[in-house]
């Protein structure tokens, strides 16, 4: 059982509210939300899981080279995403694709990365600020505390002005930490005193690694070690992770430094396609975190506020709107022209990258002539 | 209006006109506040401009630069500063991996104009990890830009001209030449950034070099000129891209061509020298592109260095024999 007295949980695995002296400070910001407000949150969840289980099964089918699921970690990213502010900057790991499409992404630019058609490509300010997915472990963390260090030199944290005041905020794993880019990031963030949130999602397993082989201890006092004020939730609580996101990032956008959230979550499938975990874990592991769905304890609280059968029909259908919309796009991607992998090298001109893109054009156009 | 400064000034005064050109361009580093660097080489920058200028940072290579990573996101031109050639690997990835790709993730959408300060080299007599020429990692490595100044006059303008780059670039120093004089046109370069030139005509043999071994060249030619032997010495000045006309060029009018450096032979930038000067001036050639270079070992004690590292003897050496065939 990874929970505390300290985790902040504010929905039980059973869908009721929950008051307790970790979760306290944090219900005003629920109490605040409509009902539209809470469908969006079941939305965004519902709708992702559905496109997680779409691209599987790309996956499987062949249309793409890798899939990388975030089955059970929807509350996580969806309260969290939906708790930061249109000028805020994220900056994602792998896995945080519901993210990116509520910050604008279409999801097929998602499918195209692991179909091997980009490398990301996106431009984050035309995306409300989503920064592309960085692959090597951890190095993100370090982007995204420069990128904030940034914002305190422009003089736009603290200002008091909400529409001005920035923060950024940074997903990363339990894996993660134990790269030393994670442990540099906070030394700076802390130095600098950044106005920023470090968004762990523990998952408990980097592969088919235990988090126990990560951190002998819980990896929020991580934070806490670096001087960063920080916090655990249940990140399979939609509320708890959009209350203690929006605390947070109001703190950090307001000039009080950067802060720390450790959401615990679960992994439900593999690490990505390329594994299979019943090689690495039980399933009673499995059935335990199954008792604590993020979806299922929502609808349960949804429904006791009175929702009704529509309002989840609705939500269904737009799922499986998306699964069959990718489903057509994703072979409708066009691979790019060979020679584009010499355009975007350098922003300035480059002889080489000249030299080399008119070597390949002659190669092909020789062809072309032995005809 | 030309001026006498030593290499490491010349850098300052670089850095100075940077500073005060763009208030975008920040300097970030070890050590390169109040203290001014290692070398002083910022010395009085954090006083002129200010701490949110010039940022004295935690000790973290790969912190150092992973962040200015971030602050070039923001629009920031960050110039870092690598406090010794072997401190660089710790940086290594957040280079290699991010740095160097980020413009091409984002197919084009941003750029990456961040500069990385490196003192390399030896003939110091310092201890492990301060002596090194890296130099080859990062020419290998698509996406950076790197250059090695020989010369005051150079260090002021390439300085300069790194940091306009909107590529990063990679900017080794030869620490050895940090402390020489030599004559600063501030009123003007005279040459392109990514230019290889000509320092000394000649007609029997071609030496090429980088960084400090240009001075060396230049000593090996007043040599073999007075045993009678007319040599060229042509200085690289930019490793990536590497400007081969001058190189060709010369190979052409002399036949022989020797390629000199400090680092270590093995798949190094000289090698990439030879092999490109022998495409594309092998029907010139008389003899094989010969090579000197740090022998394939880790950088030795101090007291062995001069051993290790091309001295004059050994490119008058190599002369002899390129001039033998």
């Amino acid at each position: 059982m990874p929970y505390t007295a300290a985790t902040v949980q504010l929905l039980s695995p059973e869908g009721t509210l929950v008051h307790s002296d970790a979760s306290e400070q944090y219900i005003p910001y629920v109490e605040k939300l409509s009902d539209d407000a809470l469908y969006e949150f079941h939305r965004h969840m519902v709708v992702m899981r559905r496109f997680d289980i779409e691209a599987a099964n790309l996956q499987r089918q062949g249309q793409l080279a890798l899939w990388i699921p975030s089955n059970g970690q929807e509350a996580a990213q969806v309260g969290s995403a939906l708790a930061a502010q249109p000028q805020d900057h994220i900056f994602p790991a792998y896995r945080e694709h519901v993210i990116a499409r509520i910050r604008g992404v279409d999801p097929v630019t998602i499918l195209a990365m692991l179909r091997g058609i980009s490398h990301g490509g996106w431009d984050p300010k035309e995306h409300n600020n989503f920064h592309l997915y960085t692959l090597v472990i951890g190095s993100q963390t370090l982007h995204a505390t420069g990128y904030a260090m940034g914002i305190t030199l422009d003089g736009m944290a603290g200002t008091g002005d909400p529409d001005t005041d920035t923060a950024v905020m940074v997903y990363f794993g339990d894996g993660s930490t134990s790269q030393g880019d994670v442990s540099e990031a906070m030394v700076f963030a802390a130095s600098y005193q950044t106005p920023q949130v470090f968004f762990l999602q523990n998952n408990h397993w980097a592969i088919s690694v235990p988090v126990s082989r990560q951190s002998r201890t819980p990896l929020y006092l991580r934070g806490e070690g670096f001087g960063i004020p920080s916090v655990q939730i249940d990140g399979n609580d939609v509320l708890a992770s959009f209350a203690v996101t929006k605390d947070n990032l109001d703190a950090a956008r307001s000039g009080q430094g950067p802060r720390f959230i450790e959401a615990l979550t679960y992994r439900m499938g593999a690490h990505t396609t390329s594994d299979d975990p019943s090689k690495y874990r039980d399933d009673s592991e499995l059935e335990f975190w199954a008792q604590r769905d993020p979806i299922t304890r929502f609808e349960t609280f949804l429904r006791g506020r009175g929702a009704s059968d529509t309002v989840f029909a609705d939500i269904a259908a737009e799922g499986d709107d998306l699964a069959a919309d990718i489903r057509k796009r994703i072979t409708e991607l066009e691979v790019p022209a060979n020679s584009t992998m010499f355009d975007h090298v350098y922003s300035d001109p480059h002889p080489l990258m000249d030299a080399q893109r008119r070597a390949l054009a002659d190669f092909e156009t020789s062809f072309e002539e032995g005809q | 209006m030309a001026e006498t400064l030593t290499m490491a000034k010349a850098l300052t005064e670089g850095l100075r006109a940077a500073l005060a050109a763009d208030d975008k361009v920040l300097l970030m580093g070890e050590d390169i506040g109040p203290l001014g660097g290692v070398f002083r080489v910022t010395e009085g920058l954090q006083a002129e401009f200010g701490d949110k200028r010039v940022l004295d940072t935690p000790l973290a290579e790969s912190g150092i630069v992973g962040t200015a990573i971030g602050l070039a996101m923001r629009g920031y031109r960050p110039v870092c500063e690598i406090q010794f050639d072997g401190f660089i690997f710790p940086g290594f990835d957040q280079i290699t991996s991010q740095l160097a790709k980020i413009t091409a993730r984002h197919e084009g959408s941003v750029s990456m104009p961040v500069v990385i300060r490196v003192p390399y080299g030896g003939h110091i007599g310092a201890v492990e990890h301060h002596q090194e020429s890296p130099e080859a990692y990062f020419a290998h490595t698509p996406g950076l830009r790197v250059v090695s100044p020989a010369t005051p006059h150079d260090a002021y303008w390439l300085i300069q001209e790194a940091i306009t780059s909107n590529d990063p670039v990679m900017f080794f120093e030869p620490k050895s030449r940090y402390w020489q004089k030599g004559e600063v046109d501030r009123e003007s370069n005279g040459i392109a950034t990514h230019s290889s030139r000509v320092v000394r005509e000649g007609t029997e043999v071609t030496l090429i070099g980088h960084g400090a071994i240009v001075s060396m060249l230049l000593q090996a030619a007043e040599l073999a000129e007075e045993e009678g032997t007319s040599i060229e010495v042509v200085d690289l000045r930019s490793l990536s891209p590497i400007d081969y006309e001058p190189l060709v060029a010369s190979a052409q009018k002399t036949g022989r061509v020797v390629v000199v450096q400090e680092a270590p032979g093995n798949v190094s930038v000289g090698s990439e020298v030879a092999a490109t000067v022998t495409e594309r001036a092998f029907y010139s050639l008389e003899a094989p592109v010969l090579r000197v270079s740090g022998y394939d070992t880790p950088f030795p004690p101090a007291k062995l260095e001069s051993v290790y590292l091309p001295s004059v003897d050994r490119i008058l050496d190599a002369v002899d024999r390129a001039l033998a065939y």
